[in-house]
């Protein structure tokens, strides 16, 4: 098998603040395959999206950023400089953020923006870029693509918009495009067709995605990987189907309650609500940070919790259970 | 976008239309024309007389429009001191405010958008706070005190500059400094806040997603966002200026027009007060409006609804 296009170890993430840390990301493991599509999925603050602009370095500044291994198409992210960063963004990996009302300048056209992403990078005229940004506005189903060149962000509606992000991450055909909650700011009635357009471009260029999505039923319906984040560490991640059909995690367990299965979940569903909160992730953490909700919890789970990684390396989770239950505690009937 | 510069054309004919009609009321406010006219010591009979002559018995609204009409073809009638055309009398001054006013402005533009930009990248940081202490200076100190202090230091004690004239640019440099410092803390805060907003912004984030260097970031995508709302704030302070330099042309002796209307209101000169307080107030309302359309001009939500 090749080298995977993104490799991820142990990715921490410490934001100073006030008098203390905080660690909102502890320990972020995955690899992703050329072409793949991984899900990362978790409640709202476990740091979805940190991670994801950890990868593409655009944290800032004020965020500390650590990794055993953060190694994408063959370049060591964690040595790459600001130059090397900039050549790699938007023309190896790309984004597309959530509000596509605001994502898009709006003192600049259409068409000069989608022409900035390849003219930063490739040594191509105006004629050739503008040629490429058609090519592309047709692709990504904008019709009378010549003419939306010469609008402004403001002319277009907020599905058009997020049609154009998707047109400008693709310009130079990335390795990677990273997704946070691309949908979640659309009308309802049109959020299915951009995320068909997403995944359908994606497999059709053979570009490698991570999805970040609060929908269970578009993962079940999308993704290869799952990772499910909660409170800044990734507990359990696998192959979709071994995390749809056996969770080992009992933070997973509660998310997918009702269990969506791919072609029957219906769209929409919403990660399921577990009752109890998240603890304080400033200054030292220790133990699982679910204990405070987990219906399984003992003594031990204020101790040290181990990876258990599967066999074939394809299913793992953070729990201090063999099996993410109590020994002898059999499964409701 | 004709649209709207035609609303705002018209807003702007309204309240040039209603200073013209304070401006001109004015003149009765100010107590008798005639008796002022007369002088001293004038006998009731002559006062009579010089009401008769220039017309004040007549009613105002038609002394109104007929000041009204004159003045728009630019007769501002005589100056009751020099005796010459007002309209001449002004136009010749004018040429001194103006370059004064463009000097002042400019001043204000190149120390206060580069201070703000920087300010806004660095925030809290050393260039920040003598950023902060400078507009808290410019806005504590009075233009009449900031003057003389200048003439106090660049011209009697380390005699470098010239305390007063209009012969050569350098008479011009104290007056500029005063004139433009006055513009500059509002400038300053706004080409800030408009860039710490606007860097924190979604389409600043996409834009460095696409891999666009910090140079690119702050000046193509950033800067030209938030220096709308600047474009348009200097050109009210342009408006301003023209009409306000009457301390500066005073402190500093230049003879422009609002060294014109410190003298004529001394010597009781009506005529004179009447059509310059027009004047400066033609040029606020023009500045006002051009900034209005700059405005729309700039920004692409306004221009192509
Ligand atoms: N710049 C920052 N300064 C301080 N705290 C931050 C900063 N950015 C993120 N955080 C905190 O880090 C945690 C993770 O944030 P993140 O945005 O990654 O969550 P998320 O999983 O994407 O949530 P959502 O589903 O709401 O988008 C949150 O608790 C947030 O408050
Ligand atoms: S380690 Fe303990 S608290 Fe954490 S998930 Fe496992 S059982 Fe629950
Ligand atoms: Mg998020």
């Amino acid at each position: 098998m090749s080298e995977p296009v993104l490799s991820v170890r142990n990715l921490r993430l410490d934001i100073p603040i006030g008098a203390g840390t905080l660690h909102a990301v502890r320990g972020i493991d995955f690899d992703l395959d050329r072409g793949e599509t991984l899900c990362i999925v978790g409640e709202s603050g476990s740091g979805k999206s940190l991670t994801s602009l950890a990868i593409m370095d655009l944290l800032g500044k004020r965020i500390e950023r650590k990794a055993d291994k953060l190694v994408f198409d063959g370049t060591d992210l964690t040595k790459a400089g600001a130059r090397k960063m900039r050549a790699l963004r938007g023309d190896r990996m790309a984004m597309i953020f959530q509000e596509p009302m605001t994502s898009l300048n709006p003192a600049y056209t259409i068409g000069d923006q989608l022409m900035e992403a390849l003219l930063l990078h490739r040594k191509v005229g105006k004629a050739e870029a503008r040629r490429r940004a058609v090519e592309l506005l047709e692709k990504v189903g904008i019709t009378g693509a010549e003419r939306r060149l010469s609008q402004y962000p403001h002319q277009l509606s907020g599905g058009l918009r997020q049609r154009v992000m998707i047109a400008m991450a693709l310009m130079c055909e990335p390795e990677l495009i990273i997704a946070d909650e691309p949908t979640t700011a659309l009308d309802v009635t049109i959020q299915a067709q951009i995320l068909r357009l997403l995944v359908d471009l994606t497999r059709e260029m053979n570009v490698a995605m991570i999805l970040i999505t609060h929908d269970l039923g578009v993962v079940a319906r999308v993704a290869d990987k799952v990772a499910v984040m909660y409170a800044g560490e990734l507990v359990e991640a696998g192959t979709a189907k071994k995390v749809f059909d056996a969770p080992m995690h009992p933070y997973t367990r509660g998310l997918l309650r009702c269990i969506p299965v791919p072609g029957k979940t219906e769209r929409g569903s919403e990660l399921g609500s577990i009752p109890g909160i998240v603890p304080s992730l400033v200054g030292e953490v220790s133990g699982c940070v679910f204990r405070t909700r987990c219906e399984e919890a003992t003594e031990a789970c204020r101790g040290e919790i181990p990876f258990r990684e599967s066999a074939d390396g394809r299913h793992n989770f953070r729990c201090v259970h063999e099996a993410g239950r109590r020994a002898g505690v059999e499964e409701p009937a | 976008m004709l649209n709207f510069i035609l609303k705002r054309l018209g807003l702007a004919v309204l309240v040039a239309l209603t200073v013209s009609a304070i401006s001109f009321s004015l003149l009765f406010m100010a107590g008798d024309p005639a008796a002022a006219l007369a002088g001293e010591q004038a006998t009731d009979v002559d006062i009579e007389a010089i009401r008769r002559l220039y017309g004040f018995d007549r009613p105002m609204i038609v002394q109104y429009w007929e000041w009204l009409s004159r003045a728009l073809q630019g007769d501002f009638g005589e100056s009751y001191y020099f005796r010459l055309p007002v309209a001449d009398l002004i136009m010749e001054r004018l040429s001194i405010t103006m370059t004064l006013g463009v000097c002042g402005i400019s001043f204000a533009l190149l120390t206060a958008v580069p201070l703000g930009v920087v300010a806004a990248i660095r925030p809290n940081s050393l260039i920040d706070r003598f950023a902060l202490f400078l507009s808290v200076m410019g806005q504590a100190m009075p233009s009449f005190w900031f003057g003389l202090m200048m003439i106090v230091v660049f011209s009697i004690q380390l005699n470098w500059l010239p305390p007063s004239g209009t012969k050569t640019w350098v008479h011009f440099i104290m007056p500029t400094i005063v004139l433009g410092y006055y513009a500059m803390p509002a400038i300053m805060r706004l080409t800030r806040a408009g860039m710490l907003d606007v860097l924190g912004s979604d389409y600043i984030r996409t834009a460095r997603a696409k891999g666009a260097g910090e140079g690119r970031v702050l000046f193509k995508h950033a800067l030209r966002n938030a220096i709308i709302p600047v474009v348009s704030l200097a050109a009210v302070q342009m408006g301003f200026m023209l009409g306000g330099s009457i301390v500066v042309e005073s402190i500093f002796a230049l003879h422009g027009a609002g060294y014109l209307a410190w003298e004529s209101i001394g010597r009781n000169d009506l005529p004179t007060v009447q059509a310059l307080i027009l004047v400066f107030s033609m040029f606020y309302i023009v500045f006002t409006f051009l900034s209005d359309v700059l405005n729309a001009w700039l920004d692409p939500r306004i221009r192509v609804a």
